[in-house]
């Protein structure tokens, strides 16, 4: 599903990753754990095509195509979501028009045809429903006045949404109390398939509990320094990041 | 709705300014320039009263002694006023006709604008659809206007002013330049020289209008100059909402539109008057695009009355235009609520007057300026407390919003009080479309410019929803279509 090889990444001339490798199949979670300023972040930005994040080596493989020569948007019509860890807000736009205008954006993209407005209704609010979240959220402005919790869970409303066949979910236990980390957790939980991947950036082990991952990596120094199974993520919860960022640093 | 459907058709057609065509009809055209024969020309063609041809003299010779403003924050050539052509029509539409007898080449106009003259259509349309009468403005005389006896049988009169000057010729002369009087400014006074149409709309007491009124205006003939003339008046208690819309086709040489718009609200009377501006804004580079240099102004002259003006500027490369409130009436209401957008060179210096003189007067102001490319956006607005307006409020929001690194936003608000017990509040603010928006937008598959359109509407929305439904869905289309190209 997808392969990153060598990867390689600036940000304001500054190497950030160096030689990043990682491959991800169809239907596996894996996590990439690591500590503040490792790249976890960069490595979300790299892989959606931001701005200001400059790839100098290496290549990442999706489905086959050549992720890094294709626009943001074109990424999310080829099925890459990616789950912010500070999601924006956009004042006046209800969450309902930008669900309307992201889901009919990668349609067209796509070349299907669009969702009228009924069907678009009944696939939200279904949606919405099975992430219990009211109606009323669905009027207000993209995460404007969201609680964390609620920004988060929004997140994962527009991920339900959009159906992508592969989410990174950057931080998204930050800021949020044990109840928004269940639900959270189990919404994400539900949309875990056969085809469908994920890679979940996170920082603590904590939401390795509820999201139970097939891998899991240190990322340190702007590389993987060391792949595991889940339980490497409870040896770092007990021994910490030091011994891998010294490694890195070697 | 079919006529959203069908500019969304049309701008995939013609690109980025979907009105930039023109009608070929013959048009019948005064000699160009300007002279107290050219102004007895406009009048003796309409036939007028006497009354009416001394008023236009009088204010061509008060316009003689008078020199252009200069203070607005905009920069064009100098106009050479004897280089246009003040009197253009289409010929064989002498007077206002039925349906029927309207050229056909004009009725083709319209429907490619999407605006419905056809009443038949109109009713057939869409489910639920409101109704709205149209009059149509075809450079510088009405060509038609619909629903007129549905209008008649709730005694409301809708019609093109000079029309009205031949039918209600007393009402005319009522209120005629009592709100915007025939010395004003150099361009109301060119224009109270020169108007050649417009609408005129009279709702009697206690009547509320029953249907959305609305003007279209199009510029088409080359070197002509645009000098309508709109006045309002809403009787006690009365209630109409009106709409104008405007375009041009695109052209090299930049056309001057100087309109005059009068609203008159009694007591207890209210007034919506909501603008969509689309003229020609000139291209890429600065070159061609209308001169929209227009005074419009209400007043509030009952207690208890409200006018509102909603305007949403997205066309003409200078926009030079101030709709105001004359606050009399004890307890009157004035609004306003602007959408005004530049791209590349287009330039707008757009705003408002609340003259607040009767007790307990409000008013308020929301203020939205979008500025891209070179554009140049300045908001510049007045609110005066007169010393008799005891206990009088303001409230005054203008956001700005900068796409790129070129463009200019710029608030220059006056505030005079008179007395104590008034209270003014202004908040400005100025922030630019944020790149975290563009990519949070991008990432979920919503391309460039849908997504600064979506940003964009956003930021607008508090005016937006003040339009009439069906147009406000027009208006949110337009405003993402003026900002093409403006990123990346």
């Amino acid at each position: 599903m997808l392969e990153i090889e060598n990867l390689h990444a600036a940000v304001d001339g500054r190497a950030i990753l160096n030689g990043l490798t990682l491959a991800v199949a169809p239907g596996e979670v894996h996590a990439v754990m690591g500590p503040n300023g490792s790249g976890k972040s960069t490595l979300s930005y790299v892989l959606s095509g931001r701005d200001g994040y400059e790839v100098t080596a290496g290549r990442v493989r999706f489905r086959g195509e050549d992720l890094l020569a294709l626009d943001p948007e074109e990424r999310a019509a080829a099925g890459l979501f990616l789950a912010f860890q500070y999601p924006v807000e956009i004042p006046g736009v209800t969450n309902m028009t930008f669900l309307k205008h992201a889901v009919n954006g990668l349609k067209v993209q796509r070349g299907e045809e669009e969702l009228d407005a009924m069907q678009f209704l009944k696939l939200v609010r279904q949606k919405a429903k099975a992430l219990g979240m009211s109606d009323d959220m669905l009027k207000r402005a993209v995460n404007v006045g969201f609680s964390g919790g609620e920004k988060k869970r929004n997140e994962i409303l527009q991920m339900a949404v959009l159906e992508p066949a592969f989410a990174v979910l950057d931080e998204t236990d930050s800021g949020l109390d044990i109840d928004a980390l269940k639900i959270v957790a189990d919404g994400v939980n539900a949309l875990r398939g056969p085809e469908r991947s994920m890679l979940v950036i996170t920082h603590y082990q904590r939401l390795l509990d509820y999201i139970v991952p097939d891998r899991v990596h240190v990322l340190a120094g702007g590389r993987i320094a060391q792949s595991g199974g889940k339980e490497l993520a409870t040896r770092l919860e007990s021994e910490g990041y030091a011994a891998f960022v010294e490694k890195a640093a070697a | 709705m079919a006529a959203t459907a069908q500019t969304v058709a049309q701008v995939r057609d013609l690109g980025k300014y979907k009105h930039g065509w023109e009608t070929e009809i013959e048009m019948e055209t005064a000699p160009k320039g300007l002279n107290e024969d050219i102004v007895r020309f406009i009048s003796a063609r309409k036939d007028e009263p006497d009354w009416m041809l001394d008023w236009r003299l009088k204010a061509y010779r008060h316009w003689l002694t008078m020199t252009e403003p200069t203070w607005a924050m905009v920069d064009y050539p100098a106009i050479d006023f004897q280089d246009i052509y003040y009197y253009a029509a289409p010929k064989n539409t002498e007077g206002p006709k039925s349906l029927d007898e309207v050229d056909p080449e004009l009725l083709r106009t319209y429907e490619k604008l999407g605006i419905p003259l056809k009443e038949q259509e109109v009713l057939a349309g869409v489910q639920g659809a409101p109704k709205v009468a149209v009059d149509a403005v075809f450079d510088s005389v009405s060509v038609a206007t619909t629903f007129k006896k549905e209008l008649e049988s709730h005694g409301v009169i809708f019609c093109s002013i000079s029309e009205a000057l031949q039918n209600h010729p007393e009402l005319v002369r009522k209120y005629l330049g009592t709100v915007v009087p025939y010395t004003d400014n150099f361009y109301a006074t060119l224009n109270s020289a020169v108007f050649s149409d417009g609408s005129f709309v009279y709702i009697p007491p206690g009547v509320h209008c029953p249907m959305e009124l609305s003007t279209y205006f199009r510029i088409n003939a080359k070197d002509t100059g645009q000098f309508e003339r709109t006045l309002i008046v809403a009787e006690e208690g009365s209630y109409v909402s009106y709409l104008e819309g405007c375009t041009a086709p695109m052209r090299d040489e930049n056309q001057l539109h100087a309109a005059v718009v009068e609203l008159v609200a009694l007591k207890d009377a209210e007034i919506k008057y909501s603008t969509v501006q689309n003229w020609y804004p000139g291209d890429e580079t600065g070159k061609g695009g209308i001169y929209n240099f227009v005074t419009k102004r209400g007043a509030c002259r009952g207690d208890d009355s409200k006018i509102r003006w909603t305007q949403v500027e997205t066309g003409s490369a200078i926009t030079w235009k101030y709709p105001s409130c004359i606050l009399q009436g004890d307890n009157s209401v004035g609004e306003f609520y602007s959408v005004a957008i530049a791209n590349n060179a287009q330039q707008a210096d757009t705003g408002t007057k609340m003259i607040h003189l009767g007790r307990n007067t409000r008013s308020r102001i929301i203020s939205k300026g979008i500025s891209a490319g070179r554009a140049r956006n300045t908001y510049r607005g007045l609110v005066r407390m007169g010393p008799k307006a005891l206990n009088g409020r303001n409230f005054t929001q203008c956001d700005s919003l900068l796409i790129g690194d070129r463009c200019g936003a710029h608030t220059v608000p006056y505030i005079e009080s008179r007395n104590r017990t008034a209270k003014v509040e202004h908040e400005a603010t100025t922030s630019r479309i944020g790149e975290d928006q563009l990519f949070y937008c991008r990432q979920r598959g919503i391309g460039e410019e849908d997504a600064v359109a979506l940003i964009v509407n956003g930021f607008c929305k508090e005016v937006l929803q003040e339009l009439p439904m069906e147009f406000a869905v027009e208006a949110q289309k337009l405003v993402g279509i003026s900002l093409e190209g403006s990123v990346g």
